[in-house]
């Protein structure tokens, strides 16, 4: 499914950028198949918005080279390059009213007035915004602005639409509705697109894949399940969802299961790792419970924080395994702070990292 | 990137076949020059090779076809990019090269080489073919540059630098150079660095006579006393009206904003005239002394105190403005944490906001220096026996005994000074700043000033500015007297001399004497305003929104102009604009082109400010929505700095009406100036008509700037409320 020639196709090859001493991407090697949706997500610093920038053509590589449907862009200006961006500020024009400002891109590229504004009608409507060409930018809601610097970059059919943190401006209600619309219209167009966000619960909705970046190298790819359920890094466990990491050793490896050592009770995985030794243990905060019963596979502990939710109870344990944050669905009669309770996981749900610093 | 690059050989091709090489005598625009393009003066280049022998000269043409074919040739297009590059790097360098080598009175150098060739007779310097032909080979370069994939690959970007630093280099190091090296010959041509150094430190320029009580001074020393004064008193008094403005209840605030406004339409010597009017020795002031006190009437206004008093009226609105954004830019919660830590106003203020305006202050007293040792107008009308440097460069040049090394060494010690408090001002000011504006919304209020604090300034302050305006009025009143100090009967005899028009058979004749400078004043305004603006928000373009390597030399070169005093500027242009290969002088040209390389600084740090508030993903959303830099730049830039470039406008409009001190060099009896007719009428003892004619082009450049206010403000509004209405939402940067 993934080749790196079709119309909308993007692939780097081992592509460097440096900003002087700064390294801002590290020989990065990657392909994104036409219609994907792919995000980028990454604490702020890790390179995604260098990595869109340079498939926009705002920033040219150091080194490698840079494709967009099979052909070669990697010293073609942004101007010639068929991708369109929408900014998290969303740049529209002040001065231009918003007929102006989505027909910019065909004017200036030749298409005469009257077929331009209506091509720009068209996509107004199609982000729900017909009737509305006659304002200026200033005259529409956050929200608006955000569809009608959509509609401006979809106008011109771009191979790859590039998105830059599009819902970082919008509050919280607004933003679940806007990326559904924007996932629907990625969906309609069968646009390959590219999105930049650093809030994980975005990437895991919107996207085909995601790719975590960290230190200006990608940390891992996979879908959003994979990266969940599969996390290769102490780092990717921690950053997407929730997860407690507890140090543990591994004693023996087998294909599919393996025997670690945590806290002094000895537990049997059915998952493989690689190698003995120092490793963490991942353990989300929904799969731990706690109860008042001893047992195999249980860690007494001592609730410091509890947390009523509505929906849920947060408690904040510390004991044999340091600190950890539990979910527990509401009970009648919670624990409340200084009760001594068994935090009991379940080996089933629990997977295994290397033992490395996860702080950037 | 091709066809940009085969447009421009095209150009450079059209200049060198069809347009004459050099200076023609009667211009380029009469177009005289089509009658016989066979002449070897008005023959172009072609045709100067061929007829004329002038072999030398093909080699622009050698490069542009050789440009050509790489284009066509080499299929890999980095490397024709690189090639081309080269090909017309080189065709530059040797057109540049012909041209200082080769000069009107034969080779400069390889004498032998030359011998009997047509060079032996030399040649005239570079018109308007040559001008098209190197603007071609310089755009082919810098287009080939993009194409090696620099400058993001924007032919347009790498165009646009390409251009102002050859332009900086023609119009600022070049001339500058020119200074060195006169600075550094002998009679005979030769270079000597010992004769250079005796000359630099020649004790009539540096004597400390008066110092140590045996005569005078020399002007060195005259100059730097005097600026040291100047740079503390406007400092200090700027100060003092700062802190009215900003930390009082004071009720006459906006008369301190026209105050602020004033001088920056006052040509340079009106002060000084004022001044003669009031405490000359047929003064109004010395007059009324001399009656009621019977104090001796004497010449104590021709010395260091009358170009003090004048220096101060001139420089302290300066001062002011600047130290209105400084005593502004103390952050009040820093003010207020002082205040809760139990420190009163007096403490407050000694031990927390003076040290925070330190930096602010350093760099008001250095802009004072400067200004100080820049001042030309004021020296020249009140000088007397006190010799500063920039009059005496300008007695060598058209003194008695013209002595251009003298000049030159004159000028090379005033650019000394100058720049070394300019580089001050960079390094130790810029680094050192306790920058307080963070950027982040300071909600507090200003603490208010101790009444120990408060009536100091009122002291200062007010006094100085009643005399500030008895000083303007004399302009008014000086204008309408007869004879100043004898006969002071009314009279509009100055006006009516100056601009008066007579309809002759049913035609309106200006029979004005002052008429034909100030048509041409205007003229010439109104060409390098336009072209100013346009340069310095070009620069500014290219230094908020590109990245380039040698950047920050770039910027600092732009920079380096506001440094130079007019004077040395003057001398500097004659040195080298007299000579082929580049023959300005006398022409209107180069008073336009000492304009715009004047004031452009102006223009570069409002369209910094300007540029750095239109938020840079605008230029990047236009560019990846596929329109082009220059597309860009005309469609979303300028539409939205409509402001700015009102203001460099109006800015370097009235500073090209009030400048004197590069233009009394270079002005010509055909292109006449209002200053320099004004000091012609000064030095002739015509106070009545200089301060007449002084008044009239205060007033043209009061309703200048209403009018473009007006406009401004209008615009401004609509702008304002649309960006600010989108930049609640939009503007998350």
């Amino acid at each position: 499914m993934r080749d790196g020639t079709g119309k909308g196709s993007v692939v780097f090859t081992d592509v460097v950028k440096r900003y002087g001493d700064v390294t801002a991407l590290k020989k990065l090697s990657l392909s994104i198949a036409p219609g994907e949706l792919v995000t980028l997500l990454g604490p702020s610093g890790c390179g995604k918005t260098t990595m869109l920038r340079l498939i926009a053509g705002l920033e040219a590589a150091t080194e490698g080279r840079i494709f967009i449907g099979g052909e070669d862009v990697t010293h073609l200006s942004a101007t010639y390059r068929r991708v369109s961006m929408v900014f998290q500020s969303y740049a529209l024009f002040p001065h231009m009213s918003v007929a102006e400002n989505v027909a910019y891109g065909l004017t200036v590229s030749g298409m005469s007035r009257a077929e331009a504004h209506a091509k720009a009608e068209d996509g107004l409507k199609m982000v729900g915004l017909a009737g509305f060409g006659a304002r200026l930018p200033s005259e529409l809601s956050g929200g608006q602005q955000q569809r009608v610097a959509v509609a401006r970059a979809i106008v011109l059919e771009p191979e790859v639409l590039l998105l830059d943190e599009p819902l970082s401006n919008l509050d919280a209600k607004l933003r679940r509705r806007v990326r559904e619309e924007i996932r629907q219209i990625q969906q309609d167009l069968g646009l390959t697109t590219v999105y930049v966000t650093h809030d994980q619960e975005e990437a895991m909705a919107v996207s085909d894949r995601i790719i975590v970046m960290r230190n200006a190298e990608i940390a891992q790819a996979g879908s959003p399940h994979d990266l969940y359920q599969r996390p290769n890094s102490a780092f990717i466990a921690d950053f997407i969802g929730d997860a407690n990491l507890v140090n543990c050793e591994v004693l023996e490896v087998g294909v599919q299961t393996c025997r670690v050592r945590v806290a002094g009770q000895e537990i049997t995985l059915p998952v493989g790792f690689a190698a003995q030794g120092p490793a963490r243990l991942v353990l989300r905060p929904h799969d731990l419970s706690l109860t008042t019963e001893p047992g195999p596979a249980r860690f007494p502990a001592s609730i410091s924080y509890a947390t009523y939710l509505g929906s849920q109870i947060q408690y904040t344990i510390h004991g044999k395994l340091g600190n950890l944050f539990v979910i527990a669905p509401p009970v009648h009669t919670p624990f409340r702070a200084g009760d001594t309770v068994h935090v009991a996981l379940s080996p089933e749900k629990a997977m295994l990292v290397a033992d490395e610093p996860i702080d950037t | 990137m091709k066809r940009i690059v085969f447009q421009w050989i095209a150009t450079g091709l059209a200049g060198f076949c069809l347009i004459p090489w050099y200076m023609t005598d009667s211009g380029f625009w009469r177009f005289r020059w089509l009658g016989d393009l066979t002449l070897s003066e008005n023959a172009p280049a072609l045709l100067q090779v061929l007829l004329h022998g002038r072999f030398w000269l093909a080699g622009a043409l050698i490069a542009l076809v050789a440009a050509a074919i790489v284009q066509i040739a080499v299929k890999s297009p980095v490397r024709a990019a690189r090639f081309t590059a080269a090909i017309a790097a080189a065709g530059l360098a040797w057109t540049m090269l012909q041209g200082l080598i080769i000069v009107r009175s034969g080779p400069r150098l390889f004498h032998d080489l030359l011998a009997n060739t047509p060079a032996e007779t030399g040649q005239i310097g570079f018109g308007a073919g040559a001008a098209v032909t190197l603007l071609g080979l310089l755009f082919v370069l810098t287009t080939a540059i993009s194409g090696m994939g620099r400058g993001r690959g924007d032919a347009f970007v790498t165009g646009m630098i390409g251009l102002i630093v050859s332009l900086v280099g023609i119009f600022v190091f070049y001339p500058v150079v020119h200074i060195l090296i006169s600075a550094f010959q002998t009679r005979t041509g030769l270079f000597d660095l010992a004769l250079f150094i005796s000359r630099f430190f020649d004790p009539e320029i540096w004597g400390i006579g008066c110092l140590i009580g045996q005569g005078g001074c020399g002007p060195a020393i005259n100059s730097l006393i005097l600026a040291i004064a100047t740079g503390a008193g406007t400092t200090l008094l700027g100060l003092a009206f700062a802190l009215i403005f900003t930390r009082t209840q004071f009720i006459a605030k906006p008369l301190l904003r026209v105050l602020s406004v004033i001088p920056i339409i006052t040509p340079p010597f009106v002060i000084g005239l004022a001044l003669i009017l009031l405490f000359g020795r047929t003064g109004a002031a010395t007059e009324l002394f001399s009656d009621i006190f019977g104090i001796e009437k004497s010449r104590w206004l021709y010395s260091f105190w009358g170009i003090y008093i004048a220096q101060m009226l001139s420089f302290t609105p300066i001062a002011f403005l600047v130290l209105i954004g400084v005593v502004e830019g103390v952050s009040p919660s820093m003010e207020e944490a002082s205040q809760t830590l139990n420190a009163n106003r007096w403490q407050t203020f000694v031990r927390v906001t003076l040290p925070l305006m330190r930096p602010g202050l350093a760099a008001a007293f250095l802009l004072g220096f400067i200004e100080s040792l820049a001042d030309f107008g004021n020296p020249l009308v009140l000088g007397g026996n006190f010799n500063v440097l920039s009059t005496e460069i300008y007695f060598s040049i058209v003194g008695a005994v013209a002595n251009p090394a003298r000049a030159a060494t004159l000028a090379i010690v005033l650019l000394a000074l100058t720049l070394g408090a300019f580089l001050a001002q960079r390094r130790w000011v810029g680094t050192k700043s306790y920058a307080t504006v963070t950027g982040k919304a300071d909600s507090g209020v200003h603490v208010g000033l101790s009444a120990g604090v408060k009536w100091v300034c009122y002291l200062a302050a007010l006094p100085w500015a009643a005399f500030t305006a008895i000083v303007y009025s004399m302009i008014i009143f000086g204008s309408f007297v007869k004879l100043w100090g004898y006969d002071h009967s009314f009279t509009l005899e100055h006006y009516i001399r100056a601009f008066g028009t007579k309809i002759r058979d049913g035609v309106l004749k200006f029979s004005g004497v002052a008429w034909d400078s100030y048509f041409t004043t205007l003229k010439i305004a109104s060409i390098a305003a336009p072209l100013t603006a346009l340069v310095g928000l070009t620069t500014a373009y290219l230094l908020v929104r590109q990245n380039f390597r040698g950047k920050s030399a770039f910027e600092f070169s732009t920079m380096l102009s506001f440094a130079i005093p007019g004077t040395v500027i003057g001398v500097s242009y004659v040195l080298a604009f007299n000579f082929p290969p580049i023959e300005l002088t006398g022409t209107a040209i180069i008073l336009i082109v000492v304009f715009v390389f004047r004031n452009m600084p102006v223009g570069v740090r409002g369209g910094i400010a300007a540029m750095s508030q239109l938020d840079r993903s605008l230029d990047e959303a236009s560019i990846t929505l596929g329109a082009n830099t220059f597309t860009t730049v005309r469609r979303v830039i300028a539409p939205l700095l409509g402001p700015a470039m009102v203001a460099a406008l109006t800015y370097s409009f009235v500073r090209a009406i009030t400048s004197v001190s590069a233009v009394i060099f270079l002005y010509t009896a055909k292109h006449n100036m209002a200053t320099t007719f004004i000091v012609g009428r000064v030095e002739n003892g015509d106070y009545g008509l200089a301060i007449a004619y002084s008044a009239v082009l205060i007033v043209t450049m009061l309703a200048v700037i209403l009018a473009t206010q007006l406009m401004l403000g209008r615009r401004r509004l609509r702008r304002e409320t649309r960006i600010e209405a989108t930049g609640t939402t939009g503007a998350r940067v």
